[in-house]
This record gives structure tokens, C-alpha cells and sequence, in this order.
């Protein structure tokens, strides 16, 4: 693939200028292509304009789909298949059935949130993800900028931003 | 922007940088294992071998081999359950609670009782699984499936099976939540390895490259898993604390069980990951992340806690006097000076009157003393497990039935096997994953190190 393969990085050193590089680089019209940065920063996702995560809708979904199978499946084994009076109660014993389904629904709204996580992150034991710089999971921030996303700009001209807003180091970075 | 304090102490010391987290938690993984580490495995190992004898015999045997008699039906078994689930407790509510409520001290010492709740519980499973005489059925007959002769199922009334609904979903979403915070981490140590060990990390870190987009979506897994795992810690041990509160025993039948049970659970979770965090600090020198504030933090829950388990002791002897009801009364006076009087007070000096201690500011920053008295807890807890299973039991309602309960060398053996499992489990943890969270102590460093407080 043509695009994609060659960066510019900027190596912040704090989060704070991290955050207003990103600002200053978005705000001169050079597209970024991500920021790595070893731990979270929080108003980092602000100023790069992200969107909220919708996981917790997932979770909620998932959620619900515990508490339905739950339900069901308790009063279809207790009340509709084998109906026995246990302890006086009820064949549908709503009461009896609560600790079950919350259970279920945790469990699911969990698994359901972490899978849903994992697929849209790309995360996966056999991944081989593309690593910018090292230092980005030690103690740099890194800001990556692909070149032919922003052809319309010169590189040493990006350079030139990255520096001025504060990076410890500019470097380039190509994929084979 | 960043807010600091110089009123508050800073969490972690030594004017540490982000490279100096990352090499002192990861000098642990890369660097060849300690002696201290090699020493503590092995006996680990000792223990557990020895331990799986008590094991080998119990499943070959079945479970005649241990103290039970028809009247003490459950004794050793579930009193080490119990304990056991309530060790695991602190874990969860480090990592779930703490981070709801925004707790920044609970970054240093999240990820160690973490692993601390998954090893608990899985020693805690152990007991009902041998319980059930043939431990290689024993997961079929607690599924949802429908009996071989027909189509009964599992008793959806039953507390022993919300248990098992309970602790498999605790221990799943405790090792779920384990997990993702381990993943930042795994990538942190697979960019600084080469070999075998770069493919090995490289495969636990999921591909993980610390991309801004990823950070966020990682936050808001962690917060809702939290949200979904608080109420999950008081729903495990309130389902727990059902096998005895929904029966008609007189001393189990109590709707003060619940909380009870709670925060039961967390006075001696904390007690163990004070016990633990005590020696990891020494043995992997984290003295400045695991700090005196962290060691005091703990000791205040302790004293909460072990409050709260005094004042539910000294309720439910005012309710078995207020009911009126004869046989909840004689439960409790025989509890006090019954046969079993030794482990009632054993239990009361133990969890009421020792952790009293750490209102004295001395007593709870001082090393020895913590870690002493995070022992006695653990032992105080025990003692309250059994003082409530074999006491209510061993008094039966016919006079005639009335038997003492003597334990047997597979009952020691067995809770010895846990014992064994447990530390070694928890050591292997400790040198191959990284212990502290580095992630998270680098996201505090900025407002909460005493660089910034200077």
C-alpha cells in the first residue's frame, strides 16, 4: 500500500504540552494520525476531537440480554419444564430467581463490553501492531503524522510545527 | 491542568520519573529470580505437594476421610470457603470501589490484590468441588443441564447454587478486569525484551500500542467494569452469607448476615493484601511506591471494617435476646461458653479488640506491628467462619444428635493444599507479571509524587 507507510513523530515530554501541540497541530490544518502515550491522559481524546466511546451502550446491551436469558431460562427449567414446590414458594419465583440473574447480567454485560473492546481495538494475542517509537510505552508521548495524508503540506514544514509546539524530538518513521 | 496538594503526602516517593517506574516494577520480570523468591517457591511447592496428598486421598476416598459427622455436616471445608471467598474480597474493591471513587492511592497496590482475589477464589473453590465426593461430576451437576434421568434441573431456589452463579461470575469479571489492566503493562515490558521472552510478552499484550483512541475506550472499559463490579462484590458475599442466613439454624438465621458478611470480607481481604504488600515491598524493594501512606490508608479500612464486624458480633447477640426465640438465645450463650468457647473469644480478641490498636497513629505506621496484626486479623476471620458454621451445628435441635467436631489429617491437609496453591500461584505472579500497575502509577506520578508536592 502506497499511503500509510511514512511518518514524521514529535516526542513530547509532558502531557501538558502534549496536549496543547495537539492543539496547535490540528489547529494549523495537519490531519494527525494517532497519539501514543504510556499511560492515559486525561483531555487527551478532547483535543484530538474524538468521540465518546460508545461501549457503555454495549455494556448496557449486553447487559439486558443477561437479564432476558436469565429470567427465561430460570422460569422455563422452574415454572414451564419441571414445576416443583420448593420450600412453599412459588413455581415462578421471581424473589428466588434475583441473585441468578444478576449475575448473568454482569457476566454478560462484562464479556459483552470487554469482546466488543478487544474487536473494535484490533486487540488480539497473534496482533503484530506497528511500533513508532519504543519510548511510547515507557515514558514518551509520541505524535505521529503521516506524510501523505497531509501531501498538501511540505514535511520540513510539519517538522518545523512539531518543534515549535514543544516536541523533545523530531524523528521519521517508515514502515516497509 | 493538573491540581496538587502539599497538604496530602505524596503516593509515591524517591522523586521517581516515568523511567524509573517503568525499570524498578519491570527489573522484577527481566532480571534472574532472588533467592528470597526462589526460597519462598519452594517451600510453596512443599506445602502444596504435601497438601495434595490430603487432596488425592479425599478424591479417592471420598469424603468420609474428613472430621464430618451427620450432625457437624459442614465444618473445615466451608469455613475455609468462606474464608477464603472473603480474602479475595480487597481485590476487587481496591481496584472497583477506589477507582469509583477516584481513589489515586490505589494504583500502587491494585494489581497485586487483584491477582490476590483471582488465587483466593480459586483456592476457595476448591472446597465445595471436594465437597461434592465426586469433584469430576461435580461440574455437571451444578449446570443448567437437565439430569440424566429426566428433565430436572438445578434448584434456582437454592443459595448453593446462586453461589456458584456468583463466584464463577466474580472470579470470570475479576480476571476480565485483571487482565485488560495488565495489557498497557505486558506491551511496556514486550518493547523492552528481545527473544523468546518479546514473543511471549508480545503475545499477552494483545498487539497493545498505547494509541490515544485505544487509552480512552481502555478507561471506559475499566470504569464500567468497576461500576459493574462494585455491586458485585456485596452481591458475592451477601450470596454467601444466604447458605447460612435462608436456612432455619438458629445463629445462621439472621438478616444481619449480609452486611455482616460484607464487610467481613473486606476487613480480612485487606489484612491479606497488607500481609502480602508487606513482603513484596521488602523483597522487590517498592518501598517508594508502597508507601507508610498506603500501609496507613489500609490500616484505616481495617479499622472501619473490623468496627463494623464488632458492632454486627455485639447486634446479633442483642437480636437473639430481643427475639424471645429460646433456641437463637441458647446459640448464642453456648457460642459464648459453650464447648467451642475457646474459638468465640479467640474470634473476639482477634477482630474486635486487636485492630482497636490502629487508632493509635504509632501502632498502625509501624511495619512490624501491621503485619502482625494483619495476621491476627487473617486468624481472627478464620475463627469467625468456623465459630458461626460448627458452633450453630454441633448443638442440634434433638439433644441426642449433639456431637462435637474433631478435625482430621486430610481436613489440615487439604487446607494446607490451598495454603501451598495460594502462595505459589501469587509468587509465580509476582515474578513474571509486573506487580505494581505501571500505567497507573505513571498517570498519578505528575499531581501525586513528591517531586510535585516539593
Amino acid at each position: 500500500m502506497e499511503r500509510d507507510t511514512n511518518f514524521v513523530l514529535g516526542i513530547y515530554d509532558d502531557e501538558d504540552v502534549l496536549k496543547e501541540a495537539v492543539t496547535k497541530v490540528r489547529e494549523s490544518g495537519v490531519k494527525i494520525h494517532e497519539v501514543f502515550t504510556p499511560y492515559p491522559v486525561h483531555g487527551l481524546e478532547d483535543v484530538l476531537g474524538y468521540r465518546r466511546s460508545r461501549l457503555p451502550i454495549a455494556a448496557f446491551l449486553f447487559g439486558l440480554c443477561g437479564t432476558c436469558l436469565a429470567l427465561t431460562m430460570q422460569l422455563l427449567m422452574m415454572a414451564v419444564d419441571w414445576p416443583m414446590i420448593i420450600g412453599g414458594k412459588d413455581h415462578a419465583a421471581i424473589p428466588a430467581f434475583i441473585p441468578v440473574t444478576f449475575e448473568l447480567t454482569v457476566l454478560l454485560a462484562s464479556f459483552g463490553m470487554v469482546g466488543v473492546f478487544m474487536i473494535s481495538s484490533d486487540l488480539k494475542p497473534w496482533a503484530q501492531p506497528r511500533i513508532f517509537d519504543k519510548r511510547s510505552t515507557d515514558d514518551k508521548h509520541v505524535m505521529a503524522i503521516d506524510i501523505a495524508v497531509n501531501a498538501g503540506m511540505e514535511e520540513a514544514k510539519i517538522k518545523e510545527l512539531l518543534e515549535a509546539s514543544g516536541a523533545s524530538e523530531v524523528n521519521n518513521k517508515s514502515f516497509e | 491542568m493538573q491540581v496538587t496538594s502539599s497538604v496530602r503526602e505524596p503516593l509515591v516517593t524517591g522523586g521517581k520519573t516515568y523511567k524509573d517506574v517503568t525499570h524498578d516494577v519491570a527489573r522484577q520480570v527481566e532480571g534472574k529470580p532472588t533467592i528470597g523468591w526462589m526460597l519462598g517457591l519452594a517451600v510453596s511447592i512443599g506445602v502444596l505437594l504435601l497438601g495434595s496428598i490430603a487432596v488425592g486421598a479425599t478424591v479417592w476416598e471420598g469424603i468420609g476421610m474428613w472430621g464430618l459427622n451427620k450432625t457437624v455436616g459442614w465444618a473445615w471445608d466451608i469455613t475455609n470457603f468462606v474464608w477464603w471467598v472473603g480474602i479475595g474480597h480487597a481485590g476487587t474493591l481496591i481496584s472497583a470501589v477506589l477507582l469509583l471513587f477516584r481513589q489515586k492511592w490505589r494504583t500502587s497496590i491494585n494489581r497485586a490484590a487483584e491477582a490476590m482475589t483471582i488465587f483466593a477464589v480459586i483456592c476457595a473453590a476448591m472446597f465445595p468441588v471436594l465437597h461434592m465426593g465426586r469433584p469430576w461430576l461435580g461440574a455437571y451437576w451444578a449446570l443448567p443441564l437437565p439430569n440424566v434421568f429426566g428433565s430436572l434441573w438445578v434448584n434456582f431456589n437454592s443459595p448453593l447454587l446462586w453461589d456458584v452463579f456468583a463466584i464463577s461470575t466474580y472470579f470470570s469479571v475479576s480476571l476480565v478486569f485483571w487482565y485488560i489492566g495488565l495489557i498497557p503493562d505486558f506491551a511496556t515490558i514486550r518493547d523492552r525484551a528481545t527473544g523468546l521472552r518479546k514473543v511471549i510478552y508480545g503475545a499477552l499484550s494483545f498487539g497493545w500500542t498505547g494509541a490515544a483512541k485505544i487509552w480512552m475506550r481502555y478507561e471506559a472499559v475499566s470504569l464500567i467494569l468497576a461500576g459493574l463490579a462494585t455491586p458485585l462484590v456485596l452481591s458475592v458475599h451477601t450470596i454467601v452469607s444466604f447458605d447460612f442466613a435462608t436456612s432455619v439454624i438458629p445463629g445462621w438465621h439472621t438478616t444481619i448476615f449480609p452486611p455482616y458478611f460484607v464487610a467481613g470480607a473486606i476487613f480480612s481481604g485487606f489484612a491479606m493484601v497488607l500481609t502480602l504488600m508487606l513482603i513484596t515491598r521488602k523483597l522487590f524493594k517498592l518501598e517508594d511506591y508502597i508507601t507508610m501512606v498506603h500501609i496507613e490508608l489500609m490500616n484505616i479500612v481495617i479499622i472501619i471494617t473490623g468496627s463494623i464486624v464488632g458492632i454486627a458480633y455485639i447486634t446479633e447477640f442483642f437480636i437473639a435476646w430481643y427475639s424471645g426465640v429460646e433456641a437463637e438465645q441458647y446459640a448464642f450463650i453456648n457460642r459464648a461458653f459453650g464447648p467451642y468457647w475457646w474459638a468465640y473469644w479467640s474470634m473476639m480478641t482477634c477482630n474486635v479488640i486487636s485492630p482497636q490498636l490502629f487508632w493509635f497513629k504509632k501502632i498502625r505506621t509501624s511495619i512490624v506491628f501491621t503485619f502482625a496484626l494483619s495476621i491476627v486479623v487473617n486468624i481472627g476471620m478464620w475463627f469467625e467462619r468456623f465459630v458461626i458454621i460448627v458452633t450453630s451445628l454441633h448443638r442440634d435441635f434433638l439433644p441426642s444428635s449433639w456431637a462435637m467436631f474433631y478435625p482430621t489429617w486430610a481436613d489440615v491437609g487439604v487446607y494446607l493444599f490451598t495454603f501451598g496453591l495460594f502462595f505459589t500461584l501469587f509468587l509465580l505472579f509476582a515474578k513474571f507479571f509486573p506487580v505494581i500497575n505501571m500505567a497507573e502509577v505513571k498517570s498519578v506520578l505528575k499531581s501525586s509524587s513528591e517531586k510535585v508536592n516539593k
